[in-house]
């Protein structure tokens, strides 16, 4: 039990820290340029494809570098040359613009890289037991992911707090209008943003590219769980995002690895309930077979009852 | 509120303009208006009825399109409710439609199993379906519009479809529940065995949809969705709750989703868990926004593109998917206001004198586009075919050329097609945009993009 409880825990915990990577850049950009990015997911997606591709060449470090360079500017040249231009459309312009990229470059992923998962296997200079815990060796690439997105919260965090550029940006979350009267120039810091925040969903894609399969169908799965994130940590806010996501991961982890169903505990208070009654089937459901609803629950209940997020500063 | 809200707020009346439409006139004119609807509805359905005789469309395969089309251009219409009346943005509207299919194969079910009900009634159990749904979700989503609605219509779209894979015994998992339409009580002799009949119960139940539809819009709760797209605050002020309308609509537009759902249980004898799935969801939000969300015929003209470029390109190029993707920000980043825009642009135009001239430019501009567009449509079938069928070899037919992908002559003579045909494209476009203010007679078109 505490085997499986350690284990669990752990599992989940990298998966948090996964998708706090993905969704701190989303979270960004969603809060100070207004745009639900549909495509955020989409630069995970290319991350790990980028990764692969340039691991074969240079090997693992330097692509663990360049990839995520790579992609953020790809993600500037997105914002410069075409979300720029429909946001005059408004915000369903701009959703319907990203979500057409995302569309679009799982197309040309596939175009380039086939339809089937690549071999994205995890490079031998990080393959090896870390440590060993119950008699089972954990491997140091997950130590390495763990290090990397604490690292990653850790700079973000004080990039935020003590930077020039920092300041700028949290007072844009606030006030907008007074940031662009002081002179600064928005659409730069826009396209910034959006450099950043792709490169970082790239950097989780590097890393993450092993733990998941690599296809492309990787950004379309992970897409919405992104934006659970997101509105459950509240908009703009790195810790809560970070904590949405360790919620979630944990919550995901142990949900699988429960076999017990409403059954069960109707059985266990005493109520039998028959085969044929019509509530039998939803009754049957095992916890770990809804497992994959429980995120979206989150998300409705959180939107409905709380807009602004566990540590949101404005209401989504 | 971020910077460019606020940056939009003011800019909103220039925007939102195109999609208002013209205010009722004076009397006599709303009477010709009137009698102009009255003749475009009966022509519909003339035309309707004649469609599967026509030459080309009187096989199986035709009418089977055919029916497909009517589907989608109810569901579509369904959509553009919310988009384009109401400017809700939803990413799960496929759920209206996939219950309604559901409660529609499971009335078809208790039709074998010896429920007296005639077949042609089963679509209004899906409508009854799909509206029971919306008002329930309905009642939660639409307490918020904007960026909210959209995130709430996409998590109950996702746990709906994650409801419906582990509910195997209600919607019959990834294999879905399967019913046969012929077998039940014959109304006036009618077995639904031919593709003809159920076309013709498709295009009744489509035209009843559209024009309840088309009335919805004209009714003063149509009239308060638009007021409640363009201005929530002021429409609050002069008294109406936009929650309430937008609940209305939304309940409106479920149920005709779910219409659509029976008349695709109807069509097909089957519905898996993908009906109420996000892809379809996707689909009808693609058709609405090619097809233009403003406009009444826009869905309609998008459900009819959509579902033949689904049927016919996938026929000739394995990569429509990607075709269809960019044709989509083509739309989104060019013309926003759909293929019917970009009509409605042209409609005005048509007798002016300029416009030949228009025409001319057009021409002129459409010889490099074509250029362009060879070149990408190459580029992007030659590498699709090496990507996604490597073992296929480097040979490759392109209308009827053949050319080896492994010399680089191909790649080349694309690469030109393209960089020449978009430096020549950009040369002759300036013509447009000149013809295009002549046409339109205003200093300030720089509308013709």
């Amino acid at each position: 039990m505490l085997e499986l409880v350690t284990f669990s825990l752990l599992n989940g915990v990298v998966y948090g820290l996964l998708l706090f990577m993905l969704s701190s850049g989303l979270t960004l950009i969603w809060s100070m340029m207004g745009v639900l990015n549909f495509a955020h997911a989409s630069m995970f997606m290319l991350g790990a494809y980028f990764s692969y591709q340039l691991g074969l060449a240079i090997g693992f470090w330097p692509a663990l570098v360049i990839a995520p360079l790579l992609v953020g500017a790809v993600g500037a040249a997105i914002e410069r040359y075409g979300l720029r231009h429909v946001h005059r459309q408004g915000h369903v312009g701009e959703i319907l613009f990203t979500f057409g990229l995302a569309y679009l470059i799982a197309e040309l992923v596939i175009m380039v890289w086939g339809r089937n998962p690549i071999e994205n296997r995890v490079p031998a200079t990080i393959d090896f037991p870390a440590f060993a815990l119950f008699g089972t060796r954990y491997p140091f690439y997950k130590v390495l992911m763990m290090a990397i997105s604490v690292g990653m919260f850790v700079f973000l965090y004080l990039a935020f707090k003590r930077t020039r550029v920092g300041l700028v940006i949290q007072a844009a979350l606030t006030h907008p209008q007074m940031v662009s009267a002081l002179g600064h120039d928005v659409p730069r810091v826009f396209v910034l943003v959006f450099a950043a925040g792709s490169a970082l969903a790239a950097l989780a894609g590097v890393i993450g590219g092993f733990a998941l399969l690599t296809e492309p169908n990787m950004a379309a799965a992970l897409g919405p769980i992104v934006f659970v994130v997101v509105v459950v940590g509240g908009l703009g806010s790195i810790p809560g995002a970070l904590v949405a996501s360790m919620l979630i991961g944990i919550i995901q982890t142990f949900a699988v690895a429960l076999d017990h169903s409403l059954l069960d505990l109707l059985r266990v208070l005493g109520i039998p309930l028959a085969r044929t009654s019509p509530f039998y089937e939803v009754c049957a459901i095992k916890i770990a077979q809804a497992a994959p609803i429980i995120p979206y629950l989150l998300l409705v209940l959180m939107l409905i009852l709380r807009p602004k997020g566990l540590m949101g500063t404005r209401e989504t | 509120m971020s910077i460019r809200e606020r940056a939009r707020s003011t800019g909103a009346q220039i925007t939102q303009g195109r999609n208002t439409r013209s205010a009722p006139g004076s009397p006599v004119s709303a009477d010709a208006g009137a009698m102009r609807t009255y003749r475009s509805w009966i022509a519909a359905g003339v035309l309707l009825l004649v469609l599967p005789h026509v030459p080309g469309l009187d096989s199986n395969f035709g009418r089977s399109l055919l029916s497909q089309m009517g589907i989608a251009a109810v569901f579509a219409l369904s959509y553009s409710l919310l988009l384009g009346q109401t400017g809700l943005l939803s990413f799960g509207h496929a759920v209206y439609f996939g219950l309604g299919a559901y409660a529609a194969i499971h009335l078809m079910r208790a039709i074998n199993g010896g429920l007296p009900l005639p077949l042609p009634l089963v679509p209004l159990a899906g409508a009854a379906g799909g509206l029971a749904v919306g008002l329930l979700f309905g009642a939660v989503t639409t307490r918020r519009a904007g960026v909210v609605f959209t995130l709430i219509s996409l998590g109950v779209g996702e746990l709906v479809f994650a409801a419906m894979r582990m509910l195997q015994g209600f919607s019959g998992g990834e294999e879905g529940v399967t019913a046969n339409r012929s077998r039940g009580p014959h109304l006036f002799g009618l077995d639904f065995a031919s593709q003809l009949q159920v076309y013709y119960l498709i295009v009744f139940w489509a035209l009843v949809a559209a024009a309840l539809m088309h009335f919805f819009i004209r009714t003063p709760v149509g009239r308060m969705c638009n007021a409640v797209r363009d201005n929530p605050e002021r429409a609050e002020f002069i008294g109406y709750s936009a929650q309430r309308v937008r609940f209305t609509v939304f309940a409106a537009a479920a149920m005709f989703a779910g219409l659509a759902g029976g008349l695709h249980a109807v069509n097909y004898e089957i519905v898996a868990a993908e009906a109420v799935g996000a892809a379809r969801s996707g689909a009808v939000l693609l058709m609405v926004c090619i097809g233009g969300a403003s406009h009444f015929v826009g869905a309609i003209l998008g459900a009819i593109t959509i579902t033949w470029l689904q049927v016919s390109l996938s026929d000739y190029t394995a990569a429509w998917q990607l075709y269809l993707g960019l044709f989509f920000m083509a739309i989104v980043l060019f013309a926003p206001g759909g293929l019917a825009g970009l009509v409605m642009m042209h409609a005005p135009l048509l007798r002016r004198a300029a416009f030949p001239d228009l025409l001319r430019a057009y021409a002129v501009a459409s010889m490099p586009a074509v250029a362009m567009l060879a070149g990408a449509v190459m580029l992007l079938e030659i590498n699709y075919r090496l990507s996604t069928q490597p073992e296929a070899g480097t040979r490759i037919t392109l209308l009827r050329v053949s050319l080896d992908a492994a010399t680089p002559w191909p790649w080349l003579a694309a690469a030109l097609l393209l960089v020449g045909g978009f430096l020549a494209f950009r040369r002759t476009w300036p013509g447009v945009a000149a013809a295009w203010q002549r046409a339109t007679g205003e200093a300030s078109a720089g509308g013709a993009r």
